[in-house]
C-alpha cells in the first residue's frame, strides 16, 4: 500500500504538472514545472537512488528551470500572458488524454508487474560509478561530446545579426 | 518497500498522459517544451522505478544518461525558440511557416 509520502508526493508532481500547462501566465507556468521536477527528484528519494535525485535537483530544478525562466523573460509581456489554443481541439486533446490513461493503466494492472516486490537492499552508487568507467565508458564520453557541441551549437545559434553590416554581434 | 512498483508506474502513466495532452493541445512554443520535460521526466521516473524493483544498476545509469542528454535538448530547444521569436516575434508555432512553402 502506497505510504503518505508517496500519496503527497503524487499530488504535488501531477498537480504541478497540470499547472504548468494551464496556467495563464507562463512565469508561473515555469515556476509549477520546477515543482513537477522536484516532485520527480522526491520519488528518485522514495527508491533508494539518492545521487539519481540530486542530479535530477542539480540539472532539472537547478539549471533547466532556471534557463527556461530566464528564455521566458526574453520575450514580449502580451506574449507570456496569452494562452494560445484551440477550443476544438481541447477536448479532443482532453479525450487522448483520458483513452491514453485508462487504457495504459489498464494494460498495466493487468500485467503481472503486480507479483514484483523486492526484499533486496537497493543498489549502491558506487555500482553506478563503476558502470560509468567500465561497460559504459564510451557512451559516457559520447555524452560529453553531444552536450559540449549542443551548447555551443545553442550559443550559435542565439547570437544576434548585426542588421547594419550583416556581421554578427555577441 | 513501502510502496509497490505498480504504483510508480501509474505515475508515470499520468505523466506521459498530461504531456502528450499538452503537445497536442497547445501552440505556445515554450510550453510545449514544458509538455516534453514532464513526458521525459515520466520515462526517468519508470527506469529507477524498474531498476529499484529489478534490483539492477542498469536503470539509474541510464537515467543519468536520458537527464544529461535532456539538458543538451533543452538548450538547443530554448535557443531555437529565441531565434524564431526574432524572426517572427511571436511564440505561436502557427506562425511559423517558412518551410511550409
Amino acid at each position: 500500500m502506497a505510504d503518505a509520502a508517496f500519496l503527497a508526493l503524487s499530488v504535488i508532481t501531477i498537480g504541478s504538472a497540470i499547472a504548468a500547462l494551464e496556467l495563464r501566465s507562463l512565469v508561473y507556468g515555469s515556476i509549477a514545472l520546477m515543482g513537477t521536477l522536484g516532485g520527480i527528484a522526491g520519488f528518485f528519494l522514495l527508491l533508494d537512488s539518492p545521487f539519481v535525485a540530486m542530479f535530477q535537483l542539480a540539472v532539472y530544478v537547478g539549471s533547466i528551470a532556471v534557463l527556461i525562466l530566464f528564455t521566458v523573460m526574453l520575450v514580449k509581456r502580451e506574449l507570456i500572458f496569452k494562452k494560445i489554443e484551440d477550443k476544438r481541439r481541447k477536448f479532443v486533446g482532453i479525450a487522448l488524454m483520458l483513452v491514453m490513461m485508462v487504457a495504459l493503466g489498464a494494460v498495466i494492472l493487468d500485467s503481472g508487474i503486480k507479483q514484483i516486490t523486492t526484499d533486496e537492499p537497493a543498489v549502491d552508487f558506487r555500482e553506478i560509478g563503476e558502470d560509468f568507467l567500465t561497460y559504459y565508458w564510451p557512451a559516457l564520453i559520447l555524452m560529453g561530446l553531444i552536450l559540449s557541441g549542443a551548447v555551443t551549437g545553442a550559443l550559435v545559434l542565439a547570437r544576434r545579426v548585426d542588421e547594419e553590416n550583416g556581421q554578427r554581434v555577441n | 518497500m513501502a510502496n509497490e512498483l505498480t504504483e510508480f508506474v501509474l505515475v508515470s502513466v499520468a505523466l506521459l498522459g498530461i504531456g502528450i495532452y499538452g503537445l497536442s493541445v497547445k501552440r505556445n512554443a515554450i510550453r510545449m517544451l514544458f509538455a516534453i520535460e514532464i513526458v521525459i521526466n515520466a520515462a526517468n521516473l519508470n527506469m529507477v522505478a524498474f531498476g529499484r524493483f529489478l534490483p539492477h544498476s542498469g536503470g539509474q545509469t541510464l537515467a543519468l544518461f536520458s537527464i544529461a542528454i535532456a539538458a543538451a535538448e533543452v538548450a538547443v530547444g530554448l535557443s531555437l525558440i529565441i531565434v524564431a521569436y526574432r524572426m517572427y516575434h511571436n511564440i505561436d508555432i502557427a506562425d511559423f511557416r517558412s518551410l511550409k512553402g
